[in-house]
């Protein structure tokens, strides 16, 4: 009976709309209507012939209409027209957004019909995030409690499709209201809503959650469907929550699969197959990994395999879910067999659709079962020559999961041919990371290596991912142990871009020009035969095309610099300076004058350039100490002092407004850039990039660049001049790269594939083809076969190993590097290095001590602004350095037996050593470095420690007498240094030094000229039968003669206003230094910085150079990056202390 | 899913349906580009295609290409199937739908579609179901129409309750129908009344609100 209801129902419509109204409703034949204004549009626009006319028609259409909508005669009905033809004007592509807020005005005042119109423009126009969007809240709210269930439902449609987030409150709970509704087309709505809640704005509907679980027990399978979907998407985010359910999953997947359910349900006589996907998904992520639980679902995967047999799409959509899922959870033998079979039907299968998700299937199952790729050789080889791209592209995705180094040819060879041929930017860049990271791993030798990576650079050269030739570049560079397979690979590239290069006229994207030429630069010097002139010469005639960007052109220029460094004299370099000496591009005309002053300075050139050193590690003195003599000059010479831009402005404000209540501006991250410590990003090995706002940068980076230019102006340019230049050597990842050209790798195709070009070959031929192309394929795969997934997994922990030597061996030589370049601008004499090293190494050590013995506390307390506070607490401190004492001579012993004398040392010193080098007790209580030998000969050894007091440095030297026999007149001299002071006097005489006893003195040592670090040397002499000379000299650091500053917040932002001497510059934070606190916790430690306070992602600190130079930080985290700020009454301070930092949070 | 496009083999788009917040900028170039790629396929190729980092799922239906974007982990042939299953739904409300039929109504085309799938996702899957609140809504808006169209007498709105009024309605709907098509007539309105008492409600309310003041019938 109420069939017949329904269908009459359903009739009424149909008949009704043979009156044809105007709004042309569906069914019968006279349904397009003609008599309508939108039909007339859609009949004119058809019409039409040219895009040009669709063009005027359509204005003409929206002038009109943009008059009708706006016009306050207008009635709703008309206005509904007028929507549904800005809609269709809206899919042709003209946009009518004069016409939007009309659309939400007839959703809101509209009857039901126009309601409906009104809502469904509104879903077509707006987006999530228009504000117009705003608008409809309140028609959206009115309709969810109306008691017409049509608007209900038009209100939660609309809800579903687009509400803006913010606005969720509004109608939450009326919409959870809903899910009690009588009509289960109003709950399931609600549901798809509040699904749609749950998306974007997951934390809105957590307190709902139990009440999707009775939706999920609801009597109507559409709402308990809707509530699969929330469901899923929570379930895909923690799994783990919601185990208890399997059951219910199951039970109802079990009662789908039975079919149980109504035969509306029905699709094709199949159960209500997207309850089953739905179903089947979820079990598939609750039994990831979870044996228990997968344990309860494996009965109802096999009905499900089991039932689904009838020959149709929807039961293969169904197959192909089981078989991802058990393939998903826990295996279970006997289903991972029937699952198999199941992909077996897809590949074999002569639809297409089915082989691409058997293809898909076999991709997804292959690292569980490399066996099944076997199983399907011949049919993966068919598709691997299939006339659809996306079969083959599936093939391959395939093959780049059963790579092995067995077939690795092979399978990028296909992978390559399929690049060459495909337009697509997505497919170019996805593919090309694929070969490289195949040919990276698995790459049998080195020409194989070099010439895929040509191809990958030749052929994604616009696109491809910028890690690509960075990776390419570092692997040459870093190498991997074998140092002489380095060598051969460097040298392998070399000759093959050489020959690339030799062409004339030939076209390269940018990118792999550019991989060309920093190859070529560092690593020519490898071939014997080639002259490097002819190098430079080609080089030189690539500079000359037009099609190279100025930015490659920097990139050969440096490396023409690199090769003319180790070159006498060469015409071609000549010619070039010349001819670009004149150029109009600034940055080309700037290489060449560095190359020609560079070149008449070779002795320079070389040691500024020195042979395949891309990867030591060069460290900037971003604060530019060295110039601090250079600034003095002009200072004392009357010049003003500098005053970064920030400051100036800041001044200027102050001027004008009188008074600044801002304790410190605004404009922090204005003037900065992030500073280069990122370490090893670039093969060149070049990691500065210090845009300061201090003053000169700029010189800086040229020393490093060790290209020193001629004037001195350029040094006062305010920001810009062009530091960014100089850093391009270093950065590779902003290329863009043109168009490519094919390089064909002709001599690594395998014989077979060779033979599968010709095409002239018989039938049987080919299949012995396929079957030779299968066994070079499938080679290392199956159980029988040593290479099979376990291999691959091995071969990946051997790169990974691989990798991290590198970076051991990295690590080692960053240090070594840093020693180097810390002593070479320092000190003259070569043999005082090693002592150096020592110091440095004391100091890294004394880190590590001071935060097991975490005396900086005491130092906190004791080192104050404040001297009555000082005076007071002196006392405490006395008792607090008696309590440790026993402590800190426990650690000096240990010192001494970690730190074993070098090998020239008499063994005697060694035993003799722990016995008496001890600090005084009144020293020992503060904190201190290690006691480390300074010089020594058979007769005497010197040993330094240096202790830090709250206010002064002690240097301590204790002199042994390692003789049997007394010594006399040990004199022991400083020499002066214009950076330090040294009181009382340079010398110390010891009237005499018993035999095989120590004698001690100590100094008090002042930071007389700011630094970053700076030696004192001095000698000691004394007479045993002939007057004898040593030399020692030692490292103090400015952070030996920095002490914490105690002081508050008011007194910080008192303090900060009234310095003037500031320089700011951004750090790279690695992860691990974390957060604000982290860091600067670690400065505190090291640089023994007062952390005056710590708010949010800024914090202050305070330290003071001794004897009472203070100097303030303010630091902010802002991502990855470290804003440091210091401001001081002195001006070389902050500098220094910046350059501390970075080097400090370089090394961490 | 992330959205569909229904265009002909001309490559006219004739519905489209975004499921993600996007720009118009970016739909248009989107369309562009896989109206070309989809229109370049050959017919026995795939249905599937990987276009950036989704998947395309098309079919073409007579001229008319239906085509939607799903991720990479759903699952192709299901979404084969809703839009197979999308077509039934407007065959079964058009009667042998074709172009034309989408081209003029479109609105409808989009109604159909969004008690189908709400928000990217299934919302139901029974075919009959979907018709019914389809046909429920269309019921209202057709009663609307003809009451404003006929309009004369008056229709207070106290006589909208019981069934006086639906009788009026449902013989003014029988005239219609006869006079038109000349039809057999209509089952008897008071079985009406009895068996859909939620439709009827549904009616009465709409019409109240929709023409309280001047609504009349034949």
């Amino acid at each position: 009976m109420s069939d017949v209801v329904e269908r009459t129902l359903s009739a009424l419509p149909g008949l009704l709309g043979q009156h044809d109204l105007g709004a042309g409703p569906g069914g019968g034949p006279g349904r397009f209507s003609a008599t309508s204004r939108l039909g007339g549009l859609i009949r004119s626009i058809t019409a039409l012939s040219s895009k040009h006319e669709e063009e005027k028609l359509i204005q003409q259409e929206q002038t009109n209409l943009k008059a009708t909508v706006s016009a306050p005669t207008t009635t709703l009905r008309l206005m509904k027209e007028c929507m549904v033809r800005l809609i269709y004007c809206e899919m042709l592509g003209y946009e009518s957004s004069f016409g939007y807020i009309h659309a939400i005005k007839l959703a809101q005042q509209g009857n039901l019909l126009e309601k409906r119109v009104g809502y469904l423009a509104v879903s077509l126009f707006l987006h999530e995030n228009h504000e117009l969007l705003l608008l409809l809240v309140n028609t959206v709210v009115k309709d969810l409690q109306s008691t017409n269930l049509v608007e209900v439902c038009m209100a939660l449609t609309v809800v579903s499709q687009i509400f803006p987030r913010e606005m969720i409150p509004a109608v939450l709970p009326l919409i959870e209201d809903k899910l009690q509704h009588s009509k289960e087309i109003i709950r399931r709505k609600a549901v798809q809503a509040l699904y749609k809640f749950y998306l974007i704005a997951p934390n809105q509907v957590q307190h709902i959650h139990d009440k999707f679980r009775k939706a999920l027990c609801d009597r109507d399978v559409g709402v308990m469907a809707a509530s699969l979907h929330v469901y899923l998407q929570m379930i895909k985010k923690n799994a783990s929550g919601y185990k208890d359910l399997t059951e219910s999953f199951v039970t109802i997947l079990k009662q789908v699969v039975g079919g149980k359910l109504p035969i509306d349900f029905n699709y094709h006589s199949v159960p209500a197959p997207w309850l089953q996907i739905q179903l089947l998904r979820i079990l598939g992520l609750l039994g990831k990994d979870d044996p228990r639980t997968s344990e309860l679902m494996y009965g109802v995967l096999d009905e499900s395999l089991r039932r689904a047999e009838i020959n149709h799409n929807i039961t293969y959509a169904i197959l192909f879910e089981c078989v991802q899922t058990i393939y998903t959870i826990c295996p279970k033998s006997d289903l991972l067999e029937k699952a198999a079979k199941c992909i077996g039907k897809f590949v074999l299968s002569p639809k297409i659709n089915l082989k691409y998700l058997g293809l898909k299937a076999l991709t997804y199952v292959i690292q569980q079962d490399p066996n099944l790729a076997l199983q399907h050789q011949m049919t993966i080889i068919e598709c691997l020559d299939h006339p659809d791209p996306i079969i083959k592209r599936e093939t391959l995705e395939l093959l780049y999961r059963i790579t092995n180094g067995q077939n690795v040819t092979v399978i990028v060879e296909k992978m390559l041919d399929y690049l060459r041929q495909s337009k697509e930017e997505y497919t170019i860049i996805n593919l090309t990371g694929k070969i490289a990271e195949l040919a990276e791993k698995y790459a049998p030798d080195n020409g194989w290596f070099i010439q895929t990576m040509n191809a990958v650079f030749s052929v994604g050269g616009d696109v491809m991912h910028p890690d690509i030739p960075n990776n390419f570049l570092r692997l040459l560079a870093e190498g991997f142990d074998d140092e002489k397979e380095d060598e051969q690979l460097r040298l392998y590239a070399v000759q093959s871009y050489l020959s690339l290069l030799e062409e004339e006229d030939t076209f390269y994207p940018q990118k792999f020009l550019q991989v060309m030429s920093w190859v070529l630069g560092e690593y020519s010097y490898l071939t014997n035969d080639g002259d490097p002139e002819v190098t430079i010469t080609r080089l030189h005639r690539l500079l000359k095309q037009t099609f190279v960007t100025s930015e490659t052109k920097a990139w050969i220029m440096t490396a023409i610099t690199k090769m003319s460094s180790r070159l006498s004299c060469s015409k071609t370099v000549d010619k070039l300076i010349q001819e670009f000496s004149t150029s109009l591009d600034t940055c080309i005309r700037q290489y060449a004058f560095e190359l020609k002053h560079l070149c008449e300075n070779k002795e320079l050139m070389k040691k500024l350039l020195p042979l395949d050193a891309s990867c030591d590690e060069i460290m900037v003195d971003a604060s530019l100490s060295f110039l601090d003599g250079f600034v003095a000059e002009g200072l004392s010479c009357g010049a003003a002092p500098y005053k970064p831009h920030h400051q100036r402005q800041e001044e200027k404000l102050s001027q004008e407004k009188a008074l600044n209540f801002e304790p410190y501006g605004l404009s922090f991250t204005s003037s900065m850039s992030s500073s280069g410590f990122t370490g090893r990003q670039s093969p060149a090995g070049l990691s500065l990039g210090s845009d300061m706002s201090g003053n000169s940068a700029e010189i800086g980076q040229k020393e490093t660049n060790c290209l020193k230019l001629d004037g001195v102006r350029k040094l006062w340019g305010k920001e810009g001049y062009l530091p960014k230049k100089e850093n391009k050597t270093g950065k590779e990842d902003k290329t863009q790269p043109v168009p490519l050209d094919s390089i064909l790798i002709g001599h690594v195709v395998d014989p077979p594939l060779m033979q599968s070009e010709q095409q002239v070959v018989s039938l049987s031929e080919e299949e012995k083809e396929k079957q030779q192309l299968a066994s070079t394929l499938f080679v290392g795969l199956g159980s029988n076969s040593t290479m099979s997934l376990m291999g691959r997994a091995d071969t990946i922990n051997q790169k990974l190993k691989k990798k991290s030597k590198i970076s051991e061996s990295q690590n080692s030589e960053e240090a070594s590097s840093f020693q180097n370049i810390a002593t070479l601008p320092f000190s003259p004499l070569p043999d005082t290095t090693p002592n150096n090293k020592e110091n440095f190494q004391g100091n890294e050590h004394l880190g590590l001590r001071k935060v097991s013995l975490s005396p900086s506390e005491v130092l906190e307390t004791s080192v104050s602004f404040d001297t009555s506070q000082s005076l007071t607490e002196a006392g405490l401190d006395e008792k607090l350095s008696n309590c440790r004492l026993s402590t800190s001579s426990l650690f000096a012993d240990r010192n001494i037996e970690v730190f074993q004398p070098p090998q020239n040392v008499p063994d005697i010193v060694a035993s003799k050593a722990p016995l008496s080098l001890c600090l005084p007790e009144e020293l020992a209580g503060h904190p201190h470095s290690e006691i480390v030998e300074l010089c020594s000969c058979d007769i005497l050894t010197v040993y330094s420690c240096k202790v830090w007091t709250d206010d002064c440095s002690l240097l301590v030297l204790f002199v042994a007498n390692n003789s049997t026999s007394p010594l006399k007149t040990v004199n022991l001299v400083f020499e002066s240094t214009e950076h330090f002071k040294i009181f009382e006097s340079l010398s110390y005489h010891f009237p005499v030094i018993e035999a095989q006893s120590i004698e001690r003195c100590q100094k008090c040592v002042q930071l007389e000229k700011v630094c970053t670090e700076g030696i004192l040397s001095g000698s000691i002499s004394y007479h045993l039968d002939t007057d004898t000379h040593l030399e020692f000299s030692l490292t103090f650091s400015l952070s030996d003669f920095i002490r914490p500053m105690k002081i508050t917040t008011e007194d910080f932002g008192r303090l900060w206003l009234s310095f003037s001497n500031d320089v700011k510059q951004n750090i790279n934070m690695s992860p691990s230094q974390g957060s604000l606190s982290i860091a600067l916790n670690a400065l505190k430690q090291k640089l023994k910085l007062h952390i005056v306070e710590i708010i949010g992602n800024e914090g202050i600190a305070a330290c003071q150079l001794l004897p009472s130079i203070p100097c303030l930080l303010h630091c902010r985290t802002h991502a990855r990056t470290l804003a440091l700020w210091f401001r001081s009454s002195c001006s070389a301070l902050p500098d220094s202390l910046l350059y501390q930092c970075q080097k400090m949070m370089a090394e961490s | 899913m992330q959205f569909m496009l229904l265009f002909s083999r001309q490559g006219k788009l004739r519905l489209q349906k975004w499921y993600v917040p996007l720009s118009d900028k970016e739909k248009k170039k989107i369309t562009r580009e896989l109206v070309q790629t989809v229109l370049a396929r050959k017919p026995k190729m795939c249905s599937f295609l990987e276009w950036r980092d989704l998947k395309i799922v098309y079919k073409r239906y007579a001229s008319l290409y239906f085509c939607c974007a799903i991720e990479d982990q759903d699952n192709e042939l299901i979404t084969l199937e809703i839009i197979h299953r999308y077509v039934e739904l407007l065959d079964k409300y058009f009667g042998s739908v074709c172009e034309l039929d989408i081209i003029f109504n479109f609105e409808k085309a989009y109604f159909i579609l969004d008690e189908f799938l709400l928000g990217g996702e299934v919302q139901e899957t029974s075919k009959k179901n979907v018709l019914k609140a389809i046909e429920q809504a269309d019921l209202l808006q057709e009663v609307c129409v003809l009451a404003t169209c006929t309009g004369g007498g008056r229709f207070s709105p106290s006589s909208t309750r019981g069934g006086s009024a639906l009788c009026n309605l449902w013989s003014g709907a029988c005239i219609a129908q006869r006079g038109i098509s000349g039809a057999a007539p209509s089952p008897h309105p008071q079985f009406l009344l009895a068996t859909s008492e939620g439709a009827l409600e549904l009616l009465c309310s709409s019409i109240a609100v929709a023409h309280p003041q001047n609504c009349s019938f034949v």
